[in-house]
């Protein structure tokens, strides 16, 4: 997995709670075997010539800001691969559905919960002006920066381990491969039922 | 002093991992058709081979097609979908149930149906409502596509102990009230955000004396509430509905299993992290106004009128009320509907289906009315067609489908048009769901077949 660097950019307000991934990424963009996700990363608000992203100065953003629960609904995974396909590699909101903040780490995608004050700060900076905004995101550091602008963050240290290495979660578990026999075995001897699934009658 | 949760978790937990998270172990895998190739394509990729391919199971229903006849190919974009799911089950020597196969169906259907998951299990599955077998007292866990791979590749997930909350349904259900009823009530009662980070248990007189199929639908929509996980404990009922099922534990495994489960229940003096309690006695048939889960009243009720809502939510009522086209304040009843879709892992097993003919029988849609029935599982059509149900609907103008997600989600292509406005037993009704513009109201089958009767959403308890 590619390894977290800071990230330099335009941040893009969208500026309410509750996105779920069927507005990240419509189901319509998850068919086809190999789709261009990242064309699919909020298709419905995209048609909208007035869209944030649509906006010269913000279509390459890598930093989206957003309010409350933002990727609730549906896991889709597919909604991260268009964000990561899109450019963006950070996500600073109030808080995030529990599933999608998960496959954020897992496709190298820093998920920021922003303490309140901060985000609040940060929110009407951006919401202020006309102009492009950028932001510096350092998670070594664990700051988000611009001129005049300041906040801390804090991340789990196993995720910011993963990002920051790109760690591959395969090779870690199977660094346990042992405690995975060993448990099979117990379990086959306790409920051997669930260590078959015999073929159906 | 342990949670039903605690004692399947702890069962489960081969140990730390390096990063701290812990290893919990995999009874049962089922994939299916959207997720299963990429996570194929993966496994290619980097070389890994499946641990265990005998506790795997692949199912095609996202992706099929639903309408009768249908074939692989029935939908172009779905082909190679449903050709590389397979070719993949083979490569990997994956048991799959495709398209011609008598046990398939939608994934939470057939896990439980089938007896793949059992009471104390756990069971992964790339799809959010994996927290429908909570139903029998398994723990469905729902992954991405990424995790999918390491199920595949290790057995196991990695996960931090989710909290956990018991939802205590309190009184009793009046007769026309379903669990669909009790979870939309919840849901609505407490916001689509509440159980975040929490596996929940629902315990109480109604959860105890729902059917098994119903506890199934109670903790399907778990997820809509930001949960984790949904259980109900497991009881005498939950054995004799497995019992005899295609993969149920025969001979004397089958004696031990059913002992085991009289272990798996909530202590009473375990704590939660939250422990909250819901009366149901007062309680009407629910449905959904907006484009939240959580936006539900009662059949009798009105829309909300953000005018007179406090400011902060005043917005997201705005918004909800133009997406959906409804007058502030208006009564939800006689809101004119153009198509009623009863399906889904929601509510599309035998006991849905049964209710909804119930109230179907010798009627027939309104005019101009498109309304389908999709059978959760090819074993549920099956069934329902030997109760004659299907000739109930079909005589009544209902489509009459083959197993599958179909328009739930629509990522088969089975969707709305934009405009129409759709009474659904699904269990999302975010805007564009079920395709771009169109209007989705959650509700029980009974209300779903009532409204398509009627032309208009319609409280059944006046009709009758
Ligand atoms: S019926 Fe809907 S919610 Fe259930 S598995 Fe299919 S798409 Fe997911």
């Amino acid at each position: 997995m590619r390894r977290f660097q800071p990230v330099e950019s335009v941040a893009t307000l969208l500026d309410r709670d509750n996105i779920d991934t069927d507005q990240v990424l419509p189901a319509a963009f998850m068919r086809g075997i190999d789709p261009d996700y990242g064309a699919g990363l909020f298709a419905l608000w995209r048609r909208d010539p007035a869209f944030v992203l649509n906006r010269p100065g913000w279509e390459k953003t890598a930093i989206l800001v957003s309010g409350a629960n933002f990727g609730c609904g549906s896991t889709r995974e597919h909604a991260c691969w268009a964000l990561d396909e899109f450019g963006i590699r950070v996500l600073i909101a109030a808080s995030f559905g529990e599933v999608f903040r998960d496959n954020c780490i897992r496709n190298g995608i820093l998920p920021i919960a922003a303490g309140a004050e901060g985000l609040a700060r940060l929110r009407s900076m951006l919401r202020d002006t006309q102009d492009p905004v950028h932001l510096l995101v350092d998670l070594a550091t664990q700051r988000v920066t611009s001129p005049g602008f300041e906040m801390a963050f804090d991340l789990p240290a196993a995720d910011k381990t993963a990002l920051l290495e790109g760690l591959d979660e395969i090779g870690m578990t199977l660094l346990e491969a042992t405690a995975i026999d060993r448990w099979e075995s117990a379990e086959k001897a306790g409920q051997p039922w669930l260590q078959t699934l015999r073929t159906p009658l | 002093m342990a949670t039903l949760f605690d004692k399947i978790w702890d069962a489960h937990v081969v140990g730390p991992r390096q990063d701290g998270r812990t290893l919990v172990y995999i009874d049962r895998h089922v994939i299916h058709d959207l997720h299963a190739p990429p996570a194929f394509a993966k496994l290619r990729k980097t070389g890994r081979d499946v641990r265990r391919p005998d506790l795997t199971v692949a199912v095609t229903d996202h992706m099929v097609a639903t309408s009768t006849g249908r074939t692989t190919s029935t939908i172009p974009k779905s082909a190679p979908f449903l050709e590389r799911t397979r070719s993949g089950a083979l490569e990997f020597g994956i048991r799959l149930l495709g398209i011609d196969s008598p046990m398939q169906g939608i994934v939470h259907v057939i896990s439980p149906e089938l007896a793949i998951a059992l009471p104390g299990s756990t069971v992964a599955c790339p799809d959010s409502h994996a927290c429908t077998v909570g139903g029998i007292g398994a723990l469905g866990l729902a992954t991405g596509t990424t995790e999918v791979v390491h199920v595949l590749a290790t057995q196991t997930l990695a996960w931090n102990k989710p909290r956990q909350m018991r939802i205590v349904l309190d009184g009793g259900l009046a007769p026309d009230v379903t669990a669909k009823d009790v979870i939309l009530f919840v849901i609505g009662h407490w916001g689509s955000d509440m159980a975040r980070g929490h596996a929940v248990e629902f315990a109480g007189p109604v959860a105890r004396a729902l059917p098994v199929e119903g506890r199934m639908t109670l903790c399907n929509m778990v997820t809509e509430l930001g949960g984790r996980a949904g259980l109900v404990a497991p009881d005498a009922s939950v054995a004799a509905w497995l019992k005899g099922r295609a993969f149920a534990p025969q001979g004397t495994d089958w004696g031990q299993a059913v002992q085991a489960w009289k272990a798996l229940y909530t202590d009473a003096d375990a704590v939660f992290d939250q422990d909250l309690c819901i009366d149901c006695g007062t309680l009407e048939p629910q449905i959904t106004w907006g484009i939240d889960p959580a936006h539900v009243i009662g059949l009798s009720g009105t829309v909300p009128n953000p005018e007179t809502a406090p400011v902060a939510e005043r917005a997201e009522l705005r918004r909800a009320l133009d997406y959906m086209q409804l007058q502030p304040g208006a009564p939800i009843a006689g809101v004119p509907v153009d198509r009623v879709f009863i399906g889904s892992c929601t509510n599309a097993r035998l006991s849905d289906l049964q209710a909804a003919a119930a109230v179907v029988r010798g009627r027939h849609v309104a005019p101009g009315m498109h309304a389908t029935v999709v059978p959760g599982s090819t074993m549920v059509k099956r069934e329902a067609e030997n109760l004659g149900l299907h000739q109930i609907f079909l005589d009544a103008g209902f489509d009459w489908g083959e197993a599958g997600c179909s328009m739930c989600a629509g990522v088969n292509g089975e969707e709305g048009s934009p405009g129409q406005r759709i009474v659904s037993t699904t269990n999302r009704n975010f805007a564009g769901r079920q395709g771009a513009g169109v209007m989705t109201h959650l509700a029980s089958p009974e209300t779903a077949a009532a409204a398509a009767l009627a032309g208009c959403i319609v409280d059944r308890r006046a009709v009758q």
